[in-house]
Parts: structure tokens; sequence; C-alpha cells
């Protein structure tokens, strides 16, 4: 088994239109820049996104809505400091926004990757985040009924890959990446570097290599910050 | 005179006085994150970012920034001895399973009550909640740090929210630019406020009834905070 890919172009060939894509990262961090632009070069379009953020500048995830590709976003938090892109495409109605609490968000993707169809939490009660949404009393307290959430894809971030799959991270860059990971039927990881079988101590494996179908080396991600500082605009 | 009255900065202070030495605590984005400055000699808090860092250091000087190191409000932070990462479910977990002992935040309002609203100012513009509704329905304690009153004079401790909630009952501890109140069972407790503010002044600038159940402390802060 060897779920290494040569290219980030060929690990995302398949994305078809209309597909639900999650990405990872917090802000830039753990954000897998390229292969988000190899999924701008490759053209898909009609795509949902779901992200903690709604993209920073006008890379990656920002280059990808200004390119008119995503018909949705789910996020809980769509401001950076330049959001210009994503605020002016909402403004036009061109992108539908789906506004979901941070943990919300994160436990709907782990429920997705965990088979759990639907959970409780006691996020948003009483707010219009839980407007429509089923409230049931457990020990006195009401909770908000909240639904899985899951992908056709995952693209995310990490630092070390082996051939099967398995995945460290890098700092915070961990973010959301290994739930999503775990949450699309096709999980692509651009990595750091690849290391043999063996490379990763097993005590230090964050992502078993189940959760991920491919991977693609790059040896030297761009960070969305330096991007946006060079004022770096994609494509 | 009620034209005096403290500086984020000075707010922050206080708020950190309360902090128990071992407590996990959350900060929101903006003028709380001042809160990790004012630690009290000889007690340590645990400061956890939503996104999977406990126990981080301070900001790095400019130029040394590694941006896969940074806090909720996507500011460079830094390592320390201790760290440790984590991915999103576990970091709401903390969260929602009750293990942070304190959440600080900012406010558009507070009710009486404990309401919270800080994430909407209801007038169409963009949505964006972040964190703040799981930290706020499950922390041990929700403290707000804000000015007493809206830049125009409003009252932002008011009787009922009239902007888009939070959380709802949530509020445990308001510090203000003028006073420290507590949410006790639906009203407003005075614990502290400005020696140069009067009873009658400070009700004048709050929404709903100022309740005292002891002694009002003096609120005295240090003039100068680095």
């Amino acid at each position: 088994m060897d779920k290494r890919i040569s290219s980030a172009a060929e690990a995302v060939a398949e994305i078809p239109d209309g597909a639900t894509v999650m990405i990872g990262g917090f802000g830039g961090s753990g954000a897998p820049i390229e292969l988000i632009h190899a999924l701008i070069d490759q053209g898909a379009k009609h795509l949902t996104v779901v992200n903690n953020n709604a993209g920073n500048g006008h890379v990656g995830l920002a280059a990808l809505i200004e390119q008119g590709r995503v018909d949705k976003l789910i996020c809980s938090f769509p401001r950076s400091a330049d959001p210009s892109v994503f605020v002016e495409t909402y403004k036009a109605g061109k992108i539908e926004l789906e506004i979901v609490p941070q943990g919300t968000l994160a436990e709907r993707i782990r429920a997705g990757g965990a088979g759990i169809p639907a959970f409780y939490t006691p996020t948003a009660f009483g707010t219009e985040v839980a407007e429509g949404k089923h409230i049931e009393v457990f020990d006195g307290r009401s909770y908000v009924r909240e639904r899985w959430l899951k992908a056709d894809f995952a693209l995310i971030k990490g630092e070390l890959g082996d051939p099967h799959g398995n995945l460290t991270y890098r700092m915070a860059a961990r973010n959301f990446n290994p739930v999503m990971a775990t949450a699309a039927t096709t999980t692509i990881a651009q990595v750091s570097s690849f290391v043999p079988l063996g490379g990763i101590d097993p005590e230090h494996v964050v992502t078993p290599g189940i959760f991920v179908q491919r991977l693609v080396e790059v040896p030297t991600p761009a960070q969305e910050e330096e991007l946006n500082r060079a004022e770096a605009v994609y494509p | 005179m009620t034209d005096i009255k403290l500086s984020n900065a000075q707010i922050a202070w206080r708020a950190a006085q309360d902090i128990e030495d071992g407590a996990y605590v959350n900060l929101g984005i903006g003028f709380p994150e001042m809160v990790a400055r004012f630690q009290p000699e000889g007690k340590q808090a645990i400061f956890h970012t939503e996104n999977g860092v406990l126990d981080f250091g301070k900001a790095p000087e400019p130029g040394d920034e590694d941006w896969d190191l940074i806090n909720a409000g996507k500011k460079a932070i830094t390592l320390k001895p201790g760290t440790a990462f984590f991915d999103h479910a576990d970091s709401f977990a903390m969260v929602r399973g009750g293990h942070l002992d304190v959440a600080i935040l900012g406010a558009y309002q507070v009710a009486q009550n404990g309401d919270l609203a800080n994430w909407s100012t209801g007038k169409g513009g963009i949505p964006a909640v972040g964190g703040a509704m799981d930290l706020v329905q499950s922390a041990r304690r929700v403290a707000v740090l804000t000015d007493h009153v809206t830049k125009t004079g409003a009252p932002k401790l008011v009787s009922h929210c009239t902007l888009p909630l939070t959380g709802v009952g949530c509020v445990t501890r308001i510090y203000s630019s003028l006073a420290v109140i507590d949410v006790c069972d639906g009203h407003f407790v005075l614990r502290e406020k400005l020696p140069s503010c009067s009873m009658e002044e400070l009700q004048a600038l709050t929404g709903a009834p100022l309740h005292t159940d002891g002694p009002v402390a003096d609120l005295i802060c240090p003039e100068e905070l680095a």
C-alpha cells in the first residue's frame, strides 16, 4: 500500500463540480494552501466548503471564493485581517453562508467521522443559531440537537506522512485537520515531508492512515500570513 | 465624577486579580487578551486558546513569528515549558465538558439575568460567532470585560438584551470601566465601584437595578500599567 501521489494537481484531479470539501486550518495556520491552489487550477465549481473562516486576502480559500467556485460556505467566523473577497461575494448574493459555533462545527465534523448522525450540545441554546432545532432537557439543562457533517473530500495539511497515510502535525497547525480527515470520503493530505514506514514513532501518530486516502509532499509550504504580507494574489 | 473611568488595561488588571492559581482560562479576542499580562505574583493561570494550545508564552518579537503557532485572534504566540497542542474536537471537549474554570470576553450587552450579547449588532452585517457561544455556555465562570456604557452613553448593563444573544444566563461577573458587578439570581449585585462615582451616578448609567448584599468596596487599580 502506498498512498503517496507525485503532485498536488494529481491529488485533487477528481474533485467534481458540486462536491462538499472540508478544508483544514484556522486562519492561515494549518491551511493547505498548495492543495487549495491546485483545486483552483483544476476548475471544480459549485463547491460547498467547510472551513473555520472565510479566507484572508487573495490567496488560499479567499482565492477559491474570488474565482467564483464556492456556492456555499459553512464556517464559524467569516472575518479576517482582509475578508474583502468573502464580504463582496456575500453582499453580491453569490455565496450562501451557514454560521456554526466553532465547537459545534468541530463536533459536527467529529460526529460525521465517527458515524454519529446527531448529538446534543448546550452551545447556542436560547440564541438565533438554535432556531428551528430540536431542544431536549437532560438532567435539568436544555440542549440543542445538531447533525453530523460529512464531506466528499477533505484537504488537510500535516507535517510528516508515511506511505500508509499516518500523519503528524506541526504545533497549532493541527486544529481542524485531524477531525476533518475522519469525516470525508476521500482525504487528501499535503505534508512537509514524506517519511518511510516506521519513520513516525507509533506513539506520535496523530492521524492514523485509515483516515487518509492520498498524500502529496510540499516541502516548504506557503504560509497564508506571509503571502498576504507580500500582497500575493492567486492565480 | 463619572468622567473618570478605568482604561481597558485597568479593567483587564482587575479581572486578572480574581484568577485563582492553577485556573484554566480562555481569553476572548481583543482586549480580554490583556488579562494574561496582569497575573498576580504567585498565581499561575494556564491559558487555553481554542485553536488548540494550552499554556503558551508571550508574543514573539516582530520577525520571529511562526505562523503555525498562533492564538484564536490569529496573533503569533510562543512555546513555553508545559505547552500542549491538540485538535479542535479536543479543544472544544475542554470547553463543552466544563473543564475551563473561566472564560473572559467582551460584550455589547449583559442582562441582569446573565444573558450575554456579544456577537452580532443585529444590523444586517455578516454574522461571525467563532467559539463564543461554546465558551459562555460551558465555562464554570464567565466574566465580561466592558465599558460601562456604549460610545453614545447608553447602558451596556441592561434589564433585557435587545441584541442577538450569545448565551442565556451565562455571565457570572462583569468588570466594567466603573464597577465590579456579579449576576446573582437574576439581579446585578454591586461588589466594587470607583470611589469617584456615586451610587446615584452609577445607577443612572446602568439599565437595571443595582442591588447590594453587603458593603461595596472601592474599585482601585494601578494608575500605570505596562
